[in-house]
């Protein structure tokens, strides 16, 4: 059982977790006349692995993209580094150190893997459109610096070997790693992963495992993923919030949630008289 | 008063246009619609069938400027003429052959591939076809009659005479053009959205797959629409032809089409009917009201500006469905 | 010296990111360069400047140009051939306004002033994509025609409606104008076309250019990962009109001499140019010139054959080549949609390896 603090707990694994990175209060998303998400309150605190699980069709993917800024709920106020998120272009999101990955891979196909995850590294860039031109000065140097960063998580992620092939190439797995590169190359607050084990194999879940945990470990990342699999939920997360049909069913330890009788209803299914 | 006189004149002529305009377009919409084309290469094809219709009338010998050349020898005519109903007959053959060729050696090899991919492919399409045109039938202009008639109605001048006191110039083969033209626009619809084949194109058009897996045959569909896309280009073919002349600028009525899909958006019969009013009647009206103010020749560009500014505001079309977009 | 990277370490990150990785293709490069600037201005000659070379030179500069905005940033157009009318006539314009001033800095500022109707062109690219933008780039090149075309004070109100470029000097020698010799046209070209190609390659290697890859490859993802599409697809307009204002405004200061706004920069134009990136590659510096080397030589090759050994007409010529580009444009875009640079590089990757396989 995690003891609870005002400013934070100690994991089960003996992880000091800090205060609230981000809070998400009374949360409604619509799209026309379907409400998607309605009425959630949650927290992300700092340095912990949160999970958001569920159904199909619960609203977990509508909750990440509220979570990342892409969408703007009707309703509610997002909380994010102790003051409040006013409605940002997508764009804007990456710069308040927001990164993510995607349900189905979005990579740039028609790029190197190291290019990939320079793209990562786009906010960071800021040598002016001259010096990029000749290549001289800043450009150069703001290029060999951030690619020195990009090389570390390269060898992080075990794929040295295929820096430079085109991304269209790789098989699946690896490509799910490349995104996840590209987002730590972001050097995230706070990362979101949809889903980063759909259509895995047991190894290559297992080793994405690994590497979240290492992520969160090494970097001290604060992490909110969506997931399927539960046994693989249950292992990875710190706390988990469960939603059914847009509402939030569960909230807590992996042991709370799994002993939770609405929740045990929603995922086993439960006769209605 | 006068001015008003004027300006319907000229928007009875613009909807008269614009109903050709609808007629190409229409031919891009199918084309789109079930293969995910966007079939540049249109207008060409008009200018291959007028091209093959005045050769096949004129008992002309196909390749003869080729033949000549390589083998030094003088053929030109075969020396008889074949009457107007089975040289469009004839030609129309042909336009379906060129369906044919066109599925088993151009889309079917680029099945799956980006639409701007396939776009850039019937460019090519287009320069090889004018090419093949002009070598198998010479680039001389030549003059196209199968026997519509021409030359300004004067039952309509007298009428409007007595009506305005001003005689509307209305030339008899727009009339006909603008029947035979809405006939045709009818009767397209109504192939798709009543007959059988016309729902397995609809089908192909949702999704490919989807079609596939309960039995449609996608090659017999796109060789379908690509013949009715030529036959379309036949009858633009002969109305244009025979107005002006067959020649090279008669595969630019194809570009006057582009600005109505803009307008229409790319998959809306519906849309690009009333696109090809608007876009026929706005630039007739701009040309009579602006265009002598800046040199005229507004036409040019007039529905490139109208459309692209429409698209700015409105980049669904007239009739589009409004894009969410996911991640 | 084999083609190979086997110990050729690169030891900084500097080095691992140069143009030209393999010591023999460095070395093939130089080479090049200093054939172009240091043999061929003595030998060439009237004939091979103005059915080759600078043609090539030229069209090459244009097709890195739409490459930048097509083949790198995702964006077709078809409207270069109306971008590089403005470049032709802001170049004249500029050369009969300030006749003191160097024609090369001319060219450069109708490159600029090129871009800022690019730009202003490009604004409906953030609310359009694929081919709606396709046909919308049609407005600029139908709208940029008529109105060279209309208003007389592009043409400086000369009767014939065409623009003559004046003869201009650099360094004593004439480079514009029918004085201008066959090398000093030439030269003029090579170093226009050498400054675009290495600072398209600058500008497509860094930040910049990967912001245009990411919004071409998934332009959501790109949006989410940080890129602006506004400054992102604009910049790319931009870059790109830049280049094929510079492009026309050589063709018509240095290359034609004269010209007619419908005739020299035609939808027709505007078809060449994108044939000569599918055909070169898309994405790719090499590609374009490739694709400018293959379609100015085309004509070329075929007259001399057809017209010249076959005695045959040339407008059957004519037909017969666009037939040809035709066939070939469908052709490359079945087999290798990625054009002849992909061919070279799939002959390197073999040469790499050779001669052994595995």
């Amino acid at each position: 059982m995690n003891s609870m603090t005002s400013d934070g707990y100690i994991t089960a694994d003996g992880r000091q977790i800090g205060g609230k990175l981000m809070e998400l209060k009374n949360i409604t998303l619509r799209f026309g006349g379907v409400v998607a998400i309605k009425d959630i309150s949650f927290d992300i605190r700092q340095g912990e692995i949160r999970a958001i699980i569920g159904p199909n069709g619960a609203g977990k993917s509508s909750m990440l993209n509220v979570v990342s800024g892409f969408y703007h709920p009707q309703d509610g106020e997002v909380w994010f580094k102790g003051s409040r998120r006013q409605p940002m272009k997508p764009h804007q999101v990456a710069g308040h150190g927001v990164a993510r990955t995607f349900q189905n891979i979005a990579l740039f196909d028609g790029m190197s893997v190291l290019d990939n995850i320079m793209t990562g590294r786009l906010n960071k860039m800021k040598a002016g459109f001259l010096s990029q031109a000749i290549w001289w000065g800043k450009a150069e140097r703001e290029e060999n610096e951030n690619r020195a960063v990009v090389e570390q998580i390269i060898d992080f992620l075990e794929i040295q070997n295929i820096r430079k092939t085109p991304v269209g190439r790789l098989p699946y797995g690896l490509k799910k790693r490349v995104e996840l590169a590209r987002a730590l190359a972001a050097e995230p607050q706070l990362l979101l992963l949809d889903e980063p084990m759909a259509g895995m194999n047991v190894e290559e879940k297992e080793d994405m495992s690994r590497f979240i945990l290492d992520v969160n470990d090494e970097f001290g990342t604060t992490i909110c993923l969506i997931e399927h699999d539960m046994g693989v939920v249950m292992d990875l997360s710190d706390r988990v919030v469960v939603m059914d049909y847009g509402r939030k069913i569960g909230d807590g330890t992996p042991d709370e949630v799994r002993n939770n009788q609405q929740v045990i209803d929603a995922y086993l299914g439960v006769a209605h008289d | 008063m006068d001015q008003l006189i004027f300006a319907s004149e000229v928007m009875l002529n613009g909807l008269m246009t614009g109903v050709m305009y609808a007629l190409v377009a229409l031919g891009f919409v199918l084309i789109f619609k079930a293969s995910g084309v966007f079939n540049y290469a249109q207008g060409v094809l008009a200018l291959f069938a007028a091209l093959t219709l005045v050769g096949i009338q004129n008992g002309q010998v196909p390749f003869a400027h080729l033949i000549n050349a390589a083998f030094g020898t003088s053929l030109h005519h075969f020396g008889w003429t074949v009457p107007s109903v089975l040289a469009i007959a004839l030609t129309a053959l042909v336009m379906v052959g060129l369906a044919f060729l066109i599925e088993k050696l151009v889309l079917q090899h680029l099945v799956g591939q980006e639409p701007i991919i396939l776009f850039m492919a019937t460019i090519g399409m287009a320069y090889f076809l004018e090419g093949l045109g002009d070598v198998m039938w010479g680039a001389d202009i030549k003059t196209l009659d199968v026997g519509l008639p021409q030359g300004i109605s004067e039952s309509i001048e007298t009428v409007t005479d007595s009506w305005f006191g001003y005689g509307y110039f209305i030339d008899r083969l727009d009339i006909w053009a603008t029947v035979i033209a809405a006939l045709l626009v009818a009767a397209l619809v109504a192939f798709a959205q009543y007959t059988k084949q016309g729902r397995a194109m609809r089908a192909v058009a949702d999704d490919h797959q989807a079609a596939l897996s309960v039995g449609i045959s996608l090659r017999f569909i796109w060789v379908m629409v690509w013949s009715i896309a030529g036959f379309v280009a036949l009858v633009a073919g002969i109305m244009w032809g025979t107005k002006s002349g067959v020649q090279f600028s008669l595969s630019l009525i194809a570009l006057k089409a582009l600005p109505v899909l803009m307008l229409g958006g790319f998959t809306s019969i519906p849309g690009a009917i009333v696109g090809g009013l608007i876009i026929g009647v706005g630039e007739k009206l701009f040309e009579f009201s602006i265009g002598p103010m800046v040199g005229g020749a507004t036409e040019n560009w007039f529905a490139y500006v109208l459309a692209l500014l429409f698209l700015v505001f409105r980049p669904q079309g007239l009739f589009g469905e409004r894009i969410i977009e996911r991640v | 010296m084999l083609y190979r990277e086997a110990g050729d370490f690169k030891t900084s990150y500097r080095d691992d990111s140069q143009t030209f990785p393999i010591k023999l293709e460095r070395w093939g490069y130089y080479a090049v360069v200093a054939v172009a600037f240091g043999i061929v201005p003595f030998v060439i000659n009237d004939y091979w400047a103005s059915a080759v070379l600078v043609p090539f030179l030229i069209y090459a500069i244009a097709a890195i140009g739409l490459n930048v905005l097509t083949g790198y940033a995702g964006q077709v157009s078809l409207g270069t051939g109306g971008f590089m009318a403005v470049g032709a006539y802001a170049v004249y314009k500029l050369m009969t306004a300030f006749p003191d001033v160097s024609l090369l800095i001319h060219v450069v500022l109708a490159g600029a002033i090129t871009a800022v109707v690019g730009v202003l062109f490009g604004l409906p690219s953030l609310r359009i994509k694929g081919f709606y933008l396709a046909v919308a780039t049609l407005a600029a090149q139908f709208f940029l025609v008529w109105l060279f075309n209309k208003v007389p004070w592009f043409y400086n109100y000369s009767a014939s409606g065409q623009i003559t470029a004046p003869t201009r000097t650099f360094m004593e020698q004439a480079i514009s104008g029918p004085a201008a010799s066959a090398s000093a046209k030439y030269l003029v070209c090579l170093v226009f076309a050498f400054l675009v190609a290495w600072m398209a390659r600058n500008l497509t290697r860094g930040s910049i250019g990967r912001r245009w890859m990411a919004i071409r490859d998934m332009d959501i993802a790109a949006e989410i990962i940080g890129v602006n599409p506004l400054t992102a697809k604009l910049s790319a307009f931009a870059v790109s009109s830049f280049f094929i204002g510079i492009a026309g405004a050589l063709l018509f200061s240095v290359y034609l001499g004269a010209a007619e706004v419908g005739e020299a920069f035609g939808i027709n134009k505007s078809f060449l140019v994108l044939f000569m990136i599918i055909i070169g590659g898309l994405g790719s510096i090499f590609g374009s010139f490739a694709g400018a080397a293959f379609l100015v030589l085309l004509p070329v090759l075929l007259k001399n054959l057809l017209v010249g050994n076959l005695g045959w007409p040339t407008d059957l010529a004519a037909h017969i080549e666009l037939m040809i580009v035709g066939a070939l444009i469908v052709t490359f875009l079945i087999v290798e949609p990625h054009g002849l640079a992909r061919l070279w590089s799939l002959t390197k990757e073999k040469l790499r390896l050779w001669p052994f396989p595995h």
